[in-house]
């Protein structure tokens, strides 16, 4: 036997699997993602006395059915990928139900090692549990752990390597006895099977039969399309189906779950446990009686959230800044190492602004997953969205969905990137779709400049109550659209609430570590290299074609011809500086407002001024929508730019904001056109990449052109309306 | 006398009687060991009175009131 085993270490949410499986590959752990889907995929080595074993994480489940993706995934990894072992590690704190998972595996024929976790908590409990006697009667090594401390990892590897060695690769399937309704059929149909080898390259003929009598959605799909026995056999489970309904008004799977059950029990009965009344408060139940109290559970919800906010925003501001001088830095040097030409702008302004943008956002993903891992770890998050679940339901969405919201900006100066990332809590894919398709209507930090400039311009008087209502507008258009996609799109019952709530526990602060790195890191990788092509792409939308050479010699010459008036001016020197620096700044602006109007995005904004005149765009706002969808931030800049200001600073809004409320063209119809289209048309490309990356590229193209049309369709019925009214 | 869990008030206990729902939340419902023959204690209701949470076999559940009901229970006086 070689001494590399490949090893999956499985159970159920909350067991301390993960902090096991930590504990075991230390700092190899690596995660990836599973081709196609958001689970996450983490492997790592095991390296003890020349033994080196290969771990796989599979995600937690309760049970190993088709129904969510995580079962899916650990299943297939069974089936599919045959590892030596499996490593199922159950909360013993809750025994009973810890085992369903463990006889499933057990059913399926993959030899299993079980590590009992959270021994310490059981004897604080008083509760006494008899592992020898569970492993004697079970047929399985158990193995007392503490995966906190990392007591028992040794033990459960010594353990899979003795399985190993026994089993040498043989899988013998535990068959339980389901009872005298539903074991002849399963005889029935695991004799067909055998005969007809019915997909038994995969699945044990006996699990096979199982299976079908759950009604088990991907084995009947796959069995439609492997033979022409799939017909008997459903005609066996309708039958039997039928028969259960009529003498006992139940169904197979309710059967089978309860025999499991029973299985369980026949053997923790067997004085493998005695306890203490287990219905009786912990101290888990008292915290609950405070943080879910009718007042003062939303109440310190509020201020949880709140707080993350604070401290990702205020506090991450300073690493932000550090990389984003960082990457200043370095476009400097480029900048003045290369000689002035498009490959110096490309680096500087498509390359290292685009991707320095990007890493400018890693500081506050860190510091809020950080504090997320940890919410989650310690078991409040499952307390939110439980006290929240009631009002999101109406709006079709999951109590999971308020965390996304907050962070995107539901209290402005969010991002919708960490708040797209934070929908991985969400567990039920319609349900987080739609929720990452409404969080970046939420009015983040860049969106949050722009409104500032344009509200301070439009409604210097009541600025602030404004700006409360259009983040109130914010939060009614995402809930709304939520509530519409589940109607259209993402049709579909509600994913079922049943869920634990699982004990208040510390996490430990290599999980929460390994965890935050591991999001991080996925982010800097894969919407870093989405961003380096937009962003190349959006610098040569905004830089092609470039002017015409006597254009651009018109504007040397005028620079020129004021330069050499200058000389002849009135005044001291200094005065007589200033005012050129002045004049060659008003023609340096005229020039880019020229070549930002020869550009392709500038045609583009010609090109569409046809359709956008409709939603009554001026065009200064429509080459900014273009620019904005780079970032958001941009608008404000590309804004000033073509207002064509002698002044540098982008930043300096009250200025801009005087020119642009001096300007006829924004009458209220139009301000109000150009501040829902702002808030929906499309997220900024950083968040599209991070859409991407969390679902697929169909539903990333829908974000952008859903919220386009619909932002449109918006800005149009506020236009016409408007006008119409004489607004 | 079974009534639906959903009818069940804070702190009372119970025993399950039958699930009377198949499909995804079936599975769910007895995956999480709720199933005949379990006994439970009602912890409390969310702010809004839905969800609602139970004890039982040592961790705690929360389930909507429309899941609820397809959850028949025996109430211990």
């Amino acid at each position: 036997m070689s001494d590399n085993f490949f090893v999956a270490v499985s159970g159920q949410p909350n067991c301390g699997k993960s902090t096991m499986f930590n504990a075991l590959t230390g700092s190899t752990a690596r995660v990836g993602n599973y081709p196609g889907i958001t689970v996450d995929r983490t492997e790592g080595y095991y390296t003890n006395d020349g033994v080196s074993v290969h771990l796989v994480d599979l995600p937690g489940t309760y049970s190993l059915t088709s129904y969510s993706m995580e079962e899916v995934v650990a299943r297939n990894v069974i089936v599919d990928e045959k590892p030596d072992v499996v490593i199922n590690m159950l909360d013993a704190t809750s025994l009973e139900r810890s085992l369903y998972l463990a006889v499933q595996f057990m059913e399926i024929g993959v030899p299993v090692v079980l590590g009992l976790n959270m021994m310490d908590e059981v004897k604080k409990k008083g509760i006494r549990i008899d592992a020898q006697k569970l492993s004697k009667l079970i047929g399985v090594p158990v193995i007392e752990c503490v995966a906190r401390r990392g007591i028992g990892k040794d033990e459960l590897m010594a353990a899979v390597q003795q399985v190993a060695d026994k089993t040498k690769g043989k899988w013998t399937p535990v068959n339980i006895s389901y009872g005298h309704d539903l074991d002849p059929a399963i005889d029935e149909m695991s004799a067909l099977i055998k005969e007809n080898e019915f997909m038994t390259d995969r699945y044990d003929p006996h699990w096979l039969a199982v299976k079908y009598l759950e009604e088990d959605e991907i084995v009947i799909k796959n069995g439609r399309e492997s033979g022409p026995l799939y017909g008997q056999l459903e005609a066996i489970v309708k039958r039997v189906s039928e028969h259960v309904n009529k003498t006992l008004n139940t169904y197979p799977e309710a059967i089978l779950a309860d025999y499991r059950y029973g299985f369980i029990n026949s053997i923790l009965k067997q004085g493998v446990i005695s306890r203490e009344d287990n219905l009786r408060f912990d101290s888990s139940d008292k915290i609950d009686k405070v943080l879910t109290h009718k007042f003062m559970g939303p109440l310190i919800m509020f201020g949880v959230m709140y707080a993350m906010f604070y401290i990702t925003f205020t506090f991450g501001a300073y690493p932000q800044g550090w990389v984003e001088n960082g990457f200043g830095w370095i476009s400097s040097t480029i900048g003045s190492l290369l000689p002035d030409g498009l490959l110096k702008s490309m680096l500087v302004s498509g390359v290292i602004d685009g991707v320095g943008a990007v890493m400018g956002f890693t500081p506050l993903i860190l510091i809020m997953f950080a504090m997320l891992v940890f919410l989650e770890d310690l078991g409040y998050m499952a307390r939110v969205a439980y006290m929240v679940d009631r009002v999101f339901r109406m709006f079709g969405l999951h109590g999971m969905s308020i965390m996304p919201f907050i962070m995107a900006g539901g209290l402005p100066g969010g991002c919708a990137v960490p708040g797209v990332m934070t929908c991985r809590t969400l567990r039920s894919p319609k349900e987080r779709i739609a929720t990452i398709l409404t969080a970046p209507f939420m009015i983040c930090g860049a969106k949050a400049t722009a409104y500032i400039m344009l509200v301070g311009a439009f409604y210097p008087e009541s600025a602030t109550s404004v700006m409360f209502f259009l983040v109130l507008i914010s939060w009614g258009l995402a809930l709304c659209v939520g509530r519409l996609l589940r109607w259209t799109a993402l049709k579909g019952e509600s994913t079922p609430f049943v869920m634990e709530l699982p004990p208040y526990r510390i996490p430990t602060l290599h999980g929460v570590a390994i965890h935050t790195w591991d999001r991080v890191w996925q982010y800097i990788k894969k919407a870093g290299t989405v961003i380096l092509a937009i962003s190349i792409l959006m610098w040569a939308l905004m830089t092609f074609p470039q002017l015409p050479p006597e254009r651009v010699q018109a504007y040397d010459a005028q620079r020129t011809a004021v330069t050499a008036q200058s000389q002849n001016w009135d005044g001291s020197g200094e005065q007589k500086t200033t005012k050129l620096d002045e004049m060659i700044s008003r023609i340096n602006y005229s020039e880019g407002e020229e070549a930002l109007k020869t550009s392709y995005a500038g045609r583009m904004s010609d090109f569409i001024s046809p359709v956008t005149n409709l939603a009554g765009f001026p065009w200064q706002a429509n080459i900014s929508f273009i620019g904005a969808f780079a970032a958001k931030e941009v608008f404000v800049s590309t804004m000033s730019t073509a207002y064509s200001l002698g002044d540098e600073d982008p930043d300096n809004a009250a200025t801009l904001s005087s020119k642009i409320a001096a300007d006829p063209a924004w009458s209220p119809a139009v301000v109000w056109s150009v501040f829902i289209f702002m808030m929906v048309y499309v997220p900024c490309m950083v968040t599209v990449a991070v859409i991407i990356r969390e679902t697929n590229w169909k539903w990333g193209l829908f974000s952008v052109f859903g919220s386009l049309g619909f932002g449109y369709a918006l800005s149009v019925l506020i236009y016409q309306f408007g006008t119409l009214l004489g607004y | 006398m079974s009534v639906s869990l959903r009818s069940m008030a804070k702190d009372q206990k119970g025993v399950v009687v039958s699930v009377n729902v198949r499909g995804e939340l079936g599975r769910r419902i007895r995956d999480m060991g709720l199933i005949p023959g379990t006994e439970f204690r009602i912890v409390g209701r969310a702010p809004l009175k839905d969800p609602v949470a139970l004890r039982m076999k040592g961790f705690t559940i929360t389930l909507r009131n429309n899941e609820a009901d397809f959850i028949t229970v025996k109430v211990e006086e």
